[in-house]
């Protein structure tokens, strides 16, 4: 151990500059391996459990198991609170004022440098391994076969709210009026599936702090803003497994930033 | 089969003189405890159609973050009553020990007034519990713990109940098979129970395979303590001198509650252990509350020392012979268990689903008071026990066992 130790006190930091760009992106790489909180990680392992066995990351790069995906990426400075998404998402899929299905939280560091709060707005992950669905007694909730999307047989629940205890998000509520538990289910009975491209929330965001689309979609702005090493991406709450379709990154190029 | 043949005699006059004999026995003092528990019950059930019809928002405390309050942790309580009472009492008549034999009638009996008042509980719990009865059966998830253990609860009172019956008819083949599927059902059901919390991935303080092993083996800690407090005062009620043999039941159900309690001591002792060492997030903050923070009387005075410590010096005192300083070690143990299932069920909500996040939000631990309905209704559970209990006493004499069974 000593020997070691002499060697290493011996070498000289080379410098970040020295490094070749492609080792850099190597050491990404292997980052994303092996946490898993960072976009690649997280996706890989998601597509993974579906229906086959984990083999290689490799081999599931590109693929999703729903066509569409459904997904969000939330450019996490760039919400200033204005809480437009929430009204908006309540005006849409009749959210009583006693619940919601996607609120704004504040964090806030008094002696940071720089920016002093940020806000994070939160809801459903649509998790491609959700607990909710796992616990739920009479597949009230469910998730669906085509897009992916966490949705509720209102008519089936039950109320033993068993899916509020399993969601590691807080995203359901139970909503006396619908006698059933309520949640996000990305507008797909309002807007969805009556031809609209955007959940009403992130069609709402005047800082288009939301990207909604389908992470199947090569070509669509959600994949390439998580497909990319240039800013980390990341899920909340990693450790539950839940493996979310809800990513969140921070705009590098923000005025927030200088 | 003297007794058998008795009964097969039985006519429905004979039957119905029989029982209104029975049921006019009782004292005044009776009569007023059975009135009092019937008049909680309705009082349970009133407030509870109220709070359904009218939105349990409004009367009950739970919220958006601590879905789950006090009348999960009193559904909780009693089945583990439950179970705990069919498997001790299985002891004796399953499984052959004669010395658990003379408990046998009395506790299975018991274990099926437990059950009914954790449904009645959950019944008014649950937003909307017709729905369960239909898609249980029609739409039935069976990665669900909840599910499984709904449908194993189900499958365990039909036995139980059966098993009574073949008791009350001194039809031995059938009660032990009866009793036997009753305690796997049980046994599968209340392990199911500790996995509804178990595999919650997002809630540290209950996560692990240790909620359904530990939920077994206090519920056979209940199970005894159960058994002596009821046989105690089933014999006040009834006014008559314990026998031999059922002071001997009693002796042994001390000694195995002596050993239980030690086991759940070695438990509890681990489960705080592993929620301190390296502080792990989410669990660290909730075992914190109760060593340190707002549930700390509950866990030191309740849970310990009420519930395992005192009892734990009465049953070793009492050498298995004073009755009195076993039955006060039993209250204090059951109190102490109350106190434990709402524990577990509330401070594993208590640290907000979003704490490590940092946010103003959910900075705090978050806070859970049982309103005036969720009060009444737990206490209805109580009624209800205790009404079955006085009601079976006189109803079936005593719950005597034969000396030939």
């Amino acid at each position: 151990m000593k020997q070691s130790k002499h060697d290493l006190g011996s070498t000289k930091n080379e410098g970040m500059e020295n490094v070749p760009m492609e080792e850099r992106r190597q050491f990404l790489k292997m980052g994303l391996a092996i946490t898993g909180i960072f976009a690649g990680g997280t996706i890989f392992s998601a597509v993974s459990v579906i229906d086959r066995v984990f083999a290689s990351s490799e081999e599931f790069t590109a693929q999703y198991p729903y066509k569409p995906h459904y997904g969000m990426i939330l450019f996490q400075n760039r919400c200033v609170d204005c809480e437009r998404c929430v009204a908006a998402c309540a005006e849409t899929n009749h959210v009583p004022h006693e619940g919601y299905r996607t609120r704004i939280l504040m964090k806030e560091m008094p002696d940071a440098v720089g920016l002093k709060r940020e806000f994070i707005p939160v809801l459903c992950n649509h998790c491609n391994v959700p607990q909710c669905t796992r616990v739920c007694p009479t597949k009230a909730t469910y998730k669906d076969p085509v897009n992916g999307i966490v949705m509720m047989d209102t008519s089936k629940c039950i109320g033993c709210l068993t899916c509020q205890e399993g969601c590691p998000y807080n995203a359901r509520y139970f909503d006396e009026h619908r006698q059933a538990v309520d949640k996000c289910n990305f507008c797909f009975d309002t807007r969805l599936s009556k031809g609209e491209k955007l959940t009403a929330c992130a069609a709402a965001c005047p800082a288009s702090c939301r990207v909604f689309g389908d992470l199947s979609d090569k070509g669509s702005d959600l994949y390439k803003a998580i497909h990319q090493l240039e800013r980390p991406v990341w899920v909340l709450r990693p450790e539950a497994g839940t493996k979310p379709s809800v990513f969140y990154t921070k705009d590098t190029s923000a005025v927030a930033f200088k | 089969m003297a007794n058998g043949a008795e009964t097969a005699q039985l006519t429905l006059n004979g039957l119905e003189s029989m029982v209104t004999t029975r049921l006019k026995s009782g004292s005044m003092g009776y009569y007023f405890l059975l009135l009092l528990c019937g008049g909680l019950v309705l009082a349970a059930a009133g407030l509870g159609i109220h709070a359904m019809v009218a939105g349990h928002d409004k009367y009950y405390n739970v919220y958006r973050e601590v879905p789950w309050g006090i009348l999960i942790s009193t559904y909780v309580f009693f089945v583990v009553t439950s179970t705990g009472l069919c498997l001790v009492s299985s002891i004796g008549h399953v499984f052959g020990n004669q010395d658990f034999m003379p408990i046998a009638k009395r506790s299975v009996f018991l274990s099926i007034a437990t059950i009914l008042s954790g449904f009645f509980v959950i019944a008014f719990e649950i937003k909307i519990p017709w729905r369960m009865a239909i898609y249980n059966v029609i739409s039935p998830n069976l990665t669900s713990n909840i599910w499984w253990m709904g449908t194993l609860y189900g499958v365990y009172l039909a036995f139980m109940f059966a098993e009574y019956v073949f008791l009350l008819l001194d039809r031995h083949k059938p009660a032990v098979f009866c009793g036997f599927s009753g305690s796997v059902a049980g046994i599968a059901a209340h392990s199911n129970l500790g996995a509804v919390f178990g595999l919650l991935m997002g809630r540290e303080f209950w996560h692990g395979p240790y909620m359904p092993i530990y939920f077994i083996a206090s519920a056979m800690m209940t199970g005894c303590s159960v058994i002596i407090l009821f046989h105690f005062l089933g014999y006040r009620i009834n006014k008559e001198e314990m026998p031999v043999a059922m002071k001997k039941a009693l002796r042994v159900t001390a000694k195995l509650g002596v050993l239980l309690i030690c086991v759940i001591l070695f438990f509890t002792t681990w489960k705080m252990i592993s929620g301190l060492a390296g502080r792990p997030a989410g669990k660290y903050e909730a075992v914190m509350a109760l060593l340190s923070g707002p549930y700390a009387v509950n866990f030191w005075v309740f849970e310990l020392g009420l519930g395992m410590l005192f009892p734990l010096v009465m049953f070793i005192r009492s050498k298995g012979e004073n009755l009195k300083m076993m039955f006060s070690g039993a209250l204090a143990m059951i109190v102490g268990i109350f106190v434990m299932r709402y524990d577990l069920v509330v401070v594993g909500q208590i640290v907000p689903v979003y704490h490590e996040l940092g946010v103003n939000e959910y900075k705090h631990l978050l806070s859970y008071a049982p309103s005036l309905y969720e009060t009444v209704i737990t206490l209805g559970g109580f009624g209800l026990t205790a009404f079955l209990f006085l009601l079976g006493e006189k109803l079936f004499a005593g719950h005597k066992v034969e000396e030939n069974h």
